[in-house]
């Protein structure tokens, strides 16, 4: 009569195993086509494959991607950061001021991570605090921390870094394998594993599906959602460092156009724009991809505004298909 | 009451204090011939946060407008290149405008794609279709006809035509916003899109058509722009959609959709534009302006964000509004 | 029972539905079924929550496709394919839900859609307001065309929709459970509205799960249940008791396995609590062991009190006492560790999180007990998760699947194991069974009366007076945000619980 007198059957963990699961998913189709696209280059160009070349062209998606995991954790969790440009822009600015006061390596590395820090403690606070919408916020921020830099740069620029400053941008840590593929291999690591394996994880997911049943399930939202503008201003103020010492200078314009490039590498990997799924390995194969698409078209000389068009085309593609495939389908099943 | 409350009145004092406090230095800033100036270098920028307003309204963003702009530019220009009228470059670039609005529209619309990747996306493609078009080649004044160049400029009744534009873009705009079924559809999708499907409104739909209302505006601006600077080349107006946004976050357009007015988007428009008017008067660098308009953004989501904060649902009878 | 009985005065129906389905992932809403609405009379559809009125009143009006079946005007088939055309063939809706716009202005909010144009096509603002003005003060309403609406309260925004739904000249008129929100004063003229209506012509469905309003204004009767077509006929050929025992499909006292708990010290006491605009001085305490029921009507303002005791929303005045200690509910997250869980009534958007599957949702609260330094554990999750579905007798494939497949009573319950899994003092249930098939409603109700067997202080927000009477020790109601009165034994009586909700009477409270 009652429900507890049911036969009460046991509901199984799981039905299909995650490894058979994986072998279905989008990660799948990007690691097929970041090959195929490897493969497509080593044919059409001869000089694809020398490991040095392979080394350098690293550089065309190292410090994107690096900002690309916390932002892959902050879309996820339903937000976005458009500033992350701009914050590149402050920290180089600062660091850049910090080194013509006759300022040592390691206090200029401080000064760009603490700069994307506060950048990223200001954006959080103004979402997560008081509510407002980070869309708009951050397009505010956009304009104010790189017009921070241009009041202070105006056209001009700071060079003369310091020799042991270029280590970020420029070293090597043995053969062929520079220093920020090694700082986008150990992010990737921290962020996999902070975003799939920590409770912290969860709850991101948890947000981002459903942000008002999060909160009512007892999760502090605001709170997560500050972390995770303080972690993608972390991890701007690191790109920062690898940039500027990488280009040995700060101009204004620096990193200009950053953000729309992070938010493709994040939403080719697979990260749900509107939130509640993706995985950090969808988005080091997504950088993978668009650093192998750059860098095939560099050697074919194809100009780089051209490039902008491919990555444009790809963020809509990338969303679009999926969708006319399903649509399609559930077109031709009705019939 | 409800008047001084309402955010075009805090507006509309922000924009005479600030003028004031330009005028207390420099009373020639106030003048009417140099507010007239001001106003009409600023219709541009009206005309596209009118156009961007109507697709805030529904809910969505176009951020390729001044990608928009700078193609539909490219094809007056190279249009009267090649010799044709004037009338006819005009109807061009507002249907180019307009398709380009369009193929945002339908992605947004049929494909449901949100709106930020698509204008995302598109943003480079037409300002990379440019290139193609062009090579990255400018055209300069010497390459435009005389006609082409003085249209804007052309005074009627005292004003530049470009400001008239301006005006009637003001007028048309508001009409349509209030009067006119489409207008309060616009609302009606973004205050609430689950109601509006149940009073018969298409949201898909509407929203495609704010899309192509903001693609028409940007083709217009983008003959306007041209014209008037008298060059046409890849990068014009670049950046220009944040300062379109901005205006419109500033006008207290809700970006949640479904609120605004079209006095408060003008109103936002003036304000950056007398901004960047009074900055090399009052001897501040231009490199402030950016600066600046990033804290206008940050000042203005803040105070209609809090001001309108939910109270919750009103139950109790003293806290409901009287007839 | 009669099935093909033919209408008085051998009138035809202006609309018919035949064979009617629909169906959604994991649930078939609709199994095949049938309706006819007559002119000039009222029919009232009857059928307990999860039986299909809402989907075909959404069937009706152009917002669902249906998958199968035909709808038939004046005998024709004609199909629905937006809610304009339901519109423009003279079908309107008053909804349950208040489908509105908060921003707009009360006469554009009815006029939305259809509004009176002048001169070159353009809005007539005015006209609208004057037309929106005579259909207010048609209904009795007295409200200010001009009014936003988001500066109204529930009632009136309901008195707003049925002028909508007026506003157009239909000769079919919905109505869905239209009274739900409404006091005593507004439902006698909302009666003398659908006699004019009736006198006009117009065929009127009516839904309400409120009998002595049915038989006051229906003059046929269609019940469904889980979705299939059960009966019709004249209400004058019917009783309450039998249109009871369609409507359930078995008798009804079996559906209320209240068991009798010892109940304890007081746990939970709330003094005067207050907010701005929802409610005014709520006191009252709960005990170990107890079920307390609150009752009253749609937008009375329980909800928002339970909420506010969960750390949604924060008092303006009052205090709160667990156990004798005073506490200060900022967060959900506060009250989750001082053990008051609140299973919302919004299930889609404050219960379950969907897209995550069962066991993620069950340990979401519990992930500092399931995880070790912030690493979570897996096999941990599972056995929680197991643990507590088990008892609750979910239904699901595995506990790797999506929540938001299951279907709502399953939902449910995964959104109550996730609390149970916490070990709270308190739990609050806010229409716990609302929209749930019947098998899930006993498993609920059955579930409910063990916690407080168990010891476990059990809030029940409701609306089904057999729910609160079936359920409670002891039942508080609440009108326009205040407590109005508080029963317990032998003064728990459907007629008292009516009378303090609607305000009929001398209610308790009122004066301070």
């Amino acid at each position: 009569m009652s429900a507890v007198l049911h036969t009460q059957r046991q509901i199984p963990d799981r039905l299909t195993r995650p490894a058979a699961r994986a072998l279905k998913s989008w990660e799948a189709l990007l690691a097929v086509v970041a090959v195929a696209i490897f493969l497509l280059n080593a044919w059409a160009s001869p000089y694809f494959l020398d490991p040095w070349n392979l080394s350098d062209a690293s550089f065309n998606f190292t410090e994107k991607a690096m900002i690309a995991f916390a932002m892959a954790m902050l879309i996820i969790a339903g937000e976005i950061d458009l500033s992350v440009g701009a914050i590149i822009a402050l920290a180089s600015t600062v660091m850049g001021l910090a080194m013509t006061a006759g300022a040592p390596t390691p206090v200029l590395v401080l000064l760009g991570l603490g700069t994307g820090l506060l950048c990223g403690a200001f954006n959080g606070l103004l979402v997560a605090r008081f509510g407002l919408p980070s869309i708009v916020v951050t397009i505010g921020t956009m304009s104010l921390f790189r017009g921070i830099s241009y009041i202070v740069l105006g056209d001009g620029a700071f060079t003369g870094y310091p020799d042991s400053f270029a280590w970020f941008g420029q070293g090597y840590v043995f053969w062929v394998i520079t220093v920020e593929l090694v700082i986008f291999t150990l992010a990737a690591l921290v962020f996999g594993v902070l975003l799939h394996r920590t409770s912290f994880g969860r709850t991101v997911y948890a947000i981002g599906n459903n942000a008002t049943a999060a909160r009512f399930s007892g999760i502090r939202v605001d709170r997560v959602r500050f972390i995770l503008f303080l972690l993608t201003g972390l991890m701007s103020g690191i790109a920062a460092i690898c940039l500027t010492s990488r280009l040995g200078s700060t101009r204004p314009s620096i990193a200009s156009g950053f953000e729309l490039e992070v938010v493709t590498i994040v939403v080719l990997g697979g990260v749900s724009i509107l939130g509640g799924s993706g995985s950090i390995v969808g988005v080091v194969l997504a950088a993978f991809v668009m650093g192998l698409v750059t860098f095939g078209l560099g050697l074919l000389n194809v100009p780089g505004i051209v490039m902008s068009i491919v990555v444009g085309a790809l963020l809509i593609a990338v969303i679009a298909v999926p969708r006319l495939w399903t649509m399609a389908r559930a077109k031709s099943g009705k019939r | 009451m409800s008047i001084l409350k309402s955010r075009e009145t805090i507006l509309a004092l922000a924009i005479l204090a600030l003028l004031a406090a330009v005028a207390s230095r420099f009373p020639g800033f106030v003048a009417p011939a140099n507010l007239a100036r001001v106003f009409t270098d600023t219709s541009p920028l009206i005309l596209l946060a009118l156009g961007q307003m109507a697709v805030i309204l529904t809910k969505c963003i176009d951020l390729s407008v001044a990608a928009n702009l700078a193609l539909c530019g490219m094809v007056a220009a190279l249009m009267n290149g090649a010799g044709v009228p004037l009338p006819l470059i005009l109807l061009a670039v507002i249907a180019l405008g307009a398709m380009l609005g369009a193929v945002n529209g339908l992605l947004v619309w049929k494909l449901g794609i949100p709106s930020i990747v698509v204008t995302l996306g598109t943003m480079t493609i037409y300002r990379g279709t440019i290139f193609l078009m062009t090579g990255g080649a400018w055209i300069n004044a010497h390459q435009m006809s005389e006609g082409f160049k003085a249209f804007p400029r052309a005074v009627i009744l005292g004003l530049p035509v470009m400001a008239w534009i301006g005006i009637a873009g003001i007028a048309a705009m508001a009409l349509l916003l209030t009067r006119t079924p489409l207008g309060r559809a616009f609302y009606a999708v973004g205050g609430n899109p689950h109601a509006a499907v149940y009073a018969g409104i298409s949201v898909g739909r509407t929203q495609f058509a704010a899309f192509v209302l903001s693609g028409a505006l940007a083709g217009l601006v983008g003959y306007l722009w041209v014209a008037r600077y008298a060059v046409a080349y890849v990068d014009i107006a670049g950046g220009f959609e944040l300062d379109v946004v901005a205006a419109c976050v500033i006008g207290g357009i809700a970006i949640a959709g479904g609120s605004g007015t079209v006095a408060g988007a003008v109103m936002g428009a003036l304000f950056l534009g007398i901004i960047k008017n009074a900055l090399p008067v009052v001897g501040i660098s231009p490199f402030w302006q950016m600066a600046i308009s990033g804290s206008a953004i940050l000042l203005a989501i803040a105070f209609n964000t809090l001001s309108q904060r939910d109270g919750g649902r009103i139950i109790l009878k003293k806290a409901e509004a009287a007839e | 029972m009669q099935a093909d009985l033919q209408p008085q005065d051998g009138a035809a129906p202006v609309l018919s539905l035949r064979g009617i389905v629909k169906t959604f992932p994991g649930v078939r809403a609709l199994g095949g079924v049938r309706l006819d609405l007559y002119p000039g009379q009222v029919t009232a559809l009857i059928g307990e929550n999860g039986a299909g009125k809402s989907t075909i009143v959404k069937v009706l009006t152009g917002i669902y496709q249906p998958d199968e079946g035909e709808i038939l005007v004046d005998g024709q088939p004609i199909r629905f394919p937006t809610a304009q055309a339901a519109g423009d063939a003279g079908v309107t809706a008053i909804h349950q839900e208040t489908v509105l716009f908060d921003d707009m202005t009360v006469a554009e909010n009815i006029f939305i859609g259809h509004a009176p144009r002048g001169r070159w096509g353009l809005i007539d603002r005015r006209a609208m307001r004057e037309k929106a003005r005579a259909i207010l003060q048609g209904i009795g309403a007295d409200l200010n065309p001009a009014t936003r609406l988001r500066d109204l309260g529930i009632a009136s925004k309901h008195l707003v929709a049925i002028a909508r739904a007026l506003s157009i000249d239909a000769r079919v008129v919905i109505m869905d459970e239209p009274t739900a929100a409404l006091s005593h004063k507004e439902i006698a003229e909302l009666y003398e509205l659908v006699d004019t209506l009736k006198r006009q012509g117009k065929a009127i469905l009516f839904i309400s799960h409120k009998f002595d309003e049915i038989f006051r204004i229906a003059d046929r009767w269609t019940v469904f249940r889980d979705g299939q077509f059960v009966g019709e006929g004249r209400m004058a050929d019917v009783t309450e008791g039998q249109l009871v025992q369609m409507m359930v499909g078995r008798s009804v006292d079996q559906i209320y396995p209240k068991r009798p708990a010892r109940i304890g010290d007081p746990v939970l006491t709330v003094a005067g609590y207050c907010h701005p605009t929802e409610f005014e001085d709520i006191t009252f305490t709960l005990r170990r062991g107890e079920i307390l029921g609150f009752y009253g009507l749609i937008g009375a303002g329980r909800s928002e009190v339970m909420q506010a005791l969960f750390g949604i929303t924060r008092p303006s005045k009052g205090a709160c006492r667990i156990d004798n200690r005073v506490l200060a509910i900022r967060s959900t997250a506060q009250a989750v560790d001082a053990g008051i869980v609140y299973v919302p009534e919004d299930r889609g958007r404050q219960g379950a999180v969907k897209g995550l599957p069962i066991f993620q949702n069950v340990t979401l609260p519990s992930l500092s007990r399931t995880s070790r330094n912030g690493f979570l554990r897996l096999a941990e999750e599972f056995a929680l998760a197991r643990e507590y579905t088990r008892r609750l007798d979910l239904r699901a494939a595995s506990l790797d699947q999506d929540v938001g497949l299951l279907s709502g009573g399953n939902q449910q319950k995964v959104v109550i194991a996730k609390w149970l899994a916490t070990k709270p003092r308190v739990i609050i249930l806010d229409e716990p069974t609302k929209g749930i098939d019947i098998g899930s409603k006993a498993a609920v109700h059955d579930f409910m009366s063990e916690l407080a067997a168990e010891g476990l202080a059990v809030i029940m927000v409701s609306s089904e007076i057999p729910e609160v009477l079936g359920m409670s020790d002891r039942v508080i109601v609440m009108r326009e945000g205040r407590i109005a009165a508080e029963f317990e034994g032998e003064a728990m009586t459907p007629e008292n619980l009516v009378r303090a909700a609607a305000g009929i009477g001398q209610p308790r409270g009122q004066a301070a």
